[in-house]
């Protein structure tokens, strides 16, 4: 059964508003009342917004969507931490359990140079998806397939195939990075696609053009610090990034 | 409804005339399409039949793909391999985030990997009962044999799907089957079918096959000389409202599970453009099929924004009970074995707990009607692994559900190792939308309409695994080759932006745009949509009688008035604006939801999901009419009046009605 708690906390939100690209933002404070622990962190920001669409005051944009942590649109950095304090969860996943009464909870965008702000909280991840258009696939055109058991994969290495695969495109990773590195990002796929058998007549193209693409992109190296594998909600690991280092060099000079 | 024996919405013209022939005075019989021949054919000797366009031509074509989902992502990337200018919207920041990310258990296909005597006819078989006989048998046919073929080009793609210790492809069950055809990847099946799609039209959109408009909201599809020939899309950074022509429009926009404010379903997923393009004409087929999931997390407080979903896949190793004395307030490891009442395992000794999801879900709201439901609401019953921990030990059971596991251990600060999920139907998943004949064309010349947004292929009631197979087989393999048919031989005009009817729609959009940032009121559009949910969830809902769907016909116009008089929106229409998306889309399922309620009530039986009180067997199941209702019910909307119900007839040659039993 839920472990017995207040019914209630109160709290006072410090949250980053930007009322738009070029803007210059500022903090500020909101007293939240009467939350109840078992509601979500976006349900609290829900309640917020909705006494402030009462007041009319604009409520705090913030990008969202599953709130199953599957979508990886939720974005924000709370008391520093991107997707905030719990390990392997999204913002969405997070609980007002985590909060005691009487809390300052510090909310801000994802800030890194390849994610500018556009309102609020919400950050354009669109380099995102130009690092995948480098070549993030296998150039499978439909109807081309041979059946699917034809190539057997050892299960080893599609769980981790699978592993990589989980990443979710949320760009924590580069949010805590001090580099703003999207390396485990782009390691992630990399990695997945190198690991099975029909990823493998792309990989030295694919290697080197996402990571020209990231790169040119604005996003900076690695520095082998870790955090991305810390705040990553899908605990995607830090060896994905040597073996995107592996797969680099073997592009680079086999 | 006021007789008005005048031509329908559609323009009377040779497609027209083909798809809809007039019945009586009031109403028409919609055609299929559906080609001859042995069912096994079909599909093949269309595909052969329809006309072809040379490669070099294909270029001169353009086609609006709106939605990111498996359907829309596989159709973009599909049609821009074959040649074809795609322009492809979304409504997130990137097309990765569409909703089909969350799906959770697993796709079918009539592999037979397990040797357990599966075939694409015994598929077929199963859809079509899972179904309670309200699908087309041409369509489910397809669906079944395109099966394999996804699952072949997904594994090409990259897709992770769960393998065996020999390396193959492993197998899963789901409700509604008594074989193991599940295809998936851990509980993020959903997850890694949608990035194969989205890798692919990423591919595209780098070769400039595929023109990319993400944050985008379709406000208006544009009809042109009676054809569909383009949208118009609110950019929802800026607010600029931007058109956009091309020779067809596919609309693989999802279903429309909010209308009851709390489902499973995104946060932004909506009705808007399936219900714009009713209002210009496409008819809206079985509105009141949805799909109530048995498996989700109950609702636990006032605030609730969304509902979670525990994957069906659960149910091959969860049991599902409740005490058996009606206020057993002992927590359930208290509760000893012969005071546990294993309901479906007791109803249902053949199917236990994998009975299609409909009679799981009544099953549990009967519990809790009884008494017998548990948890501090006591609308909730227990999902219990205990017996497959003991069974096949933790690391095993980790392995199959553990991110499922950990979701529902973050959201209650339970865990399911140690106690019984507690669980709850949610509504999930809609089989209703638009009607669209064999080639997925709606009632809009030129109108084609894909996956979740379309009506076709699940009857009354989908089976588990079955929407992430439709929406593949819809955007992989069948548009491309019907669009191909519908271009060779519709002879288009070119057309630009500043056509008319453009003009019209850009008109049209802006003005609602306006008149709902002016209304001055005192309510969000949060509240008066949760109000709507409520009443759509007690009055058409899981069950659904007479007298409450006219409660809910008295009370949705009122919610109208309330909503078009007393909201209030912060912001403007020129930047991100949260507040009016949101009010954009609570004013259209403030009119669907009308007619989802009327569909109800003119369905006077009880099939699948739609389960009518005063229609049951004695033994509490969906009793059909097949003599009265053996068809598909699709809406014409009529500005001012009722909207008419027209009926596509159903013909079961290869299974024979029965009654569904899975005792």
């Amino acid at each position: 059964m839920t472990s017995a708690g207040p019914a209630s906390i109160n709290i006072k939100l410090k949250v980053w508003r930007q009322s738009d690209a070029k803007a210059k933002g500022a903090f500020h404070e909101y007293p939240v009342t009467g939350v109840d622990p078992n509601s979500s962190f976006l349900e609290m920001l829900d309640t917020l917004n909705d006494s402030l669409v009462h007041q009319n005051i604009e409520p705090i944009a913030f990008d969202h969507d599953c709130r199953e942590g599957i979508c990886g649109a939720c974005s924000m950095v709370i008391n520093g931490n991107p997707h905030g304090p719990e390990t392997g969860s999204t913002t969405c996943q997070l609980h007002m359990r985590l909060f005691k009464d009487g809390d300052t909870i510090v909310v801000e965008p994802f800030r890194a140079r390849p994610f500018p702000v556009i309102k609020d909280l919400v950050i354009d991840r669109s380099a995102l998806d130009r690092i995948i258009m480098a070549g993030g696939y296998i150039s499978a055109d439909t109807g081309n397939a041979p059946d699917a058991h034809c190539i057997p994969v050892h299960k080893r290495d599609a769980d981790i195939a699978f592993s990589a695969a989980a990443c979710i495109g949320c760009g924590a990773c580069v949010a805590t990075c001090k580099n703003a590195s999207a390396q485990l990002f782009l390691a992630a796929k990399v990695s997945q696609m190198a690991m099975l058998p029909q990823g493998r007549v792309e990989r030295s193209e694919r290697v080197r053009k996402m990571v020209a693409t990231m790169e040119a992109e604005g996003f900076g190296s690695c520095s082998n610090t870790g955090a991305c594998e810390v705040v990553c909600p899908k605990s995607i690991s830090l060896a994905h990034i040597a073996r995107l280092h592996r797969e680099l060099l073997r592009a680079l000079f086999l | 409804m006021s007789p008005t024996p005048a031509a329908p919405a559609t323009p009377d013209r040779s497609h027209a005339a083909k798809q809809l022939q007039w019945l009586d005075d009031e109403t028409l019989c919609l055609i299929p399409q559906s080609p001859g021949g042995r069912l096994e054919d079909k599909w093949d000797r269309h595909k052969f039949q329809l006309k072809l366009i040379s490669p070099a031509n294909k270029t001169k074509f353009s086609v609006i793909v709106v939605g990111t989902g498996l359907a829309g992502a596989a159709a973009a990337a599909s049609l821009a391999e074959l040649g074809y200018k795609v322009k492809s919207f979304c409504i997130n920041d990137s097309a990765r985030r569409a909703h089909s990310i969350a799906a959770q258990g697993g796709i079918n296909a009539a592999k037979n990997y397990s040797n357990d005597r599966d075939s694409v006819f015994r598929l077929f078989f199963d859809t079509i009962k899972g179904g309670d006989f309200r699908a087309r048998e041409a369509n489910v046919y397809r669906l079944a044999q395109l099966s394999n073929d996804i699952i072949d080009h997904c594994v090409a793609q990259g897709v992770p799907f769960a393998r065996d210790y020999g390396g193959f492809l492993d197998n899963r069950s789901f409700g509604g089957a008594l074989v193991s055809r599940t295809f998936y990847a851990k509980g993020q099946t959903g997850q890694q079918l949608l990035l194969g799609a989205y890798g692919a039209m990423m591919r595209q959109v780098a070769r400039g096959g595929i023109e990319y408009y993400p944050r985008r909201e379709m406000l208006e599809l544009v009809v042109a000389d009676g054809m569909a020939r383009g949208i118009i899309t609110r950019n929802l950074l800026t607010g600029e409202l931007e058109s956009h022509a091309a020779d067809v429009v596919v609309l693989a926009t999802g279903g429309y599970s909010n209308v009851f404010f709390l489902s499973t379903n995104a946060m932004a997923s909506n009705a808007t453009a399936v219900w714009r393009a009713h209002k210009k004409g496409a008819f809206f087929a079985n509105p009141c099929f949805t799909q109530i999931h048995p498996t989700c997390i109950p609702v636990h407080g006032e605030h609730q924004s969304k509902l979670t979903l525990m994957s069906e896949s659960l149910r091959n190793d969860g049991r599902v009970w409740v005490p058996k004395t009606a206020g057993d307030k002992r927590t359930p490891r208290e509760i000893p074995e012969s005071e546990r009442d294993y309901y479906l395992e007791r109803i249902y000794p053949t199917f236990g707990n994998l009975v299609p999801r409909d009679v799981a879900s009544r099953q549990a709201k009967r519990r809790v009607d009884e008494g017998r439901g548990v948890g501090p609401t006591g609308i909730a019953v227990y999902l219990d692994f205990a017996d497959s921990v003991k069974r096949l030990g933790r690391k095993t059971i980790e392995e199959r559900y553990g991110n499922l596991f950990e979701m529902y251990r973050k959201i209650t600060a339970e865990d399911p190792y140690q106690e019984p999920m507690r669980i709850y139907p949610a509504v999930h998943y809609t089989m209703g939308g638009l009607w669209v004949d064999y080639n997925l064309m709606s009632t809009v010349p030129g109108l084609y309409v894909l996956g979740e947004a379309n009506f076709s292929d699940h009857g009354a009631n989908r089976l588990g695994a079955s929407a992430l197979m439709q929406g593949l087989a819809d955007g992989y393999f069948i548009i491309s080759a019907t669009v191909e048919h519908h271009l060779a031989s519709a002879a288009l005009k070119p057309i630009t932006v500043d056509h008319d009817a453009f003009r019209e729609a850009r008109a049209a959009a802006s003005a609602k745009t306006l008149r709902l940032l002016n209304i001055g009121g005192s309510r969000t559009a949060d509240e008066i949509h949760r109000e709507l949910g409520q009443v759509m969830w007690e009055y058409c809902g899981m069950s659904r009688n007479a007298e409450g769907l006219g409660k809910a016909l008295a009370a949705i116009p009122k919610l109208r008035e309330a909503f078009w008089h007393d909201l209030h929106i912060t912001g403007s229409g020129e930047s991100l604006n949260g507040e009016l998306e949101k009010a954009g889309r609570v004013a259209d399922f403030l009119e669907l939801s009308e007619l989802m309620v009327l569909d109800a009530l003119s369905r006077e039986e009880s099939c699948g999901s739609h389960f009518r009180e005063e229609f049951q067997t004695g033994e509490n199941e969906a009793l059909r009419n097949d003599d009265r209702f053996c068809h598909v019910a699709a809406w014409e909307y009529r500005e001012g009046l009722r909207a008419r119900r027209h009926i596509e007839p159903l013909s079961f040659q290869y299974v024979p009605l029965m009654a569904r039993s899975y005792k």
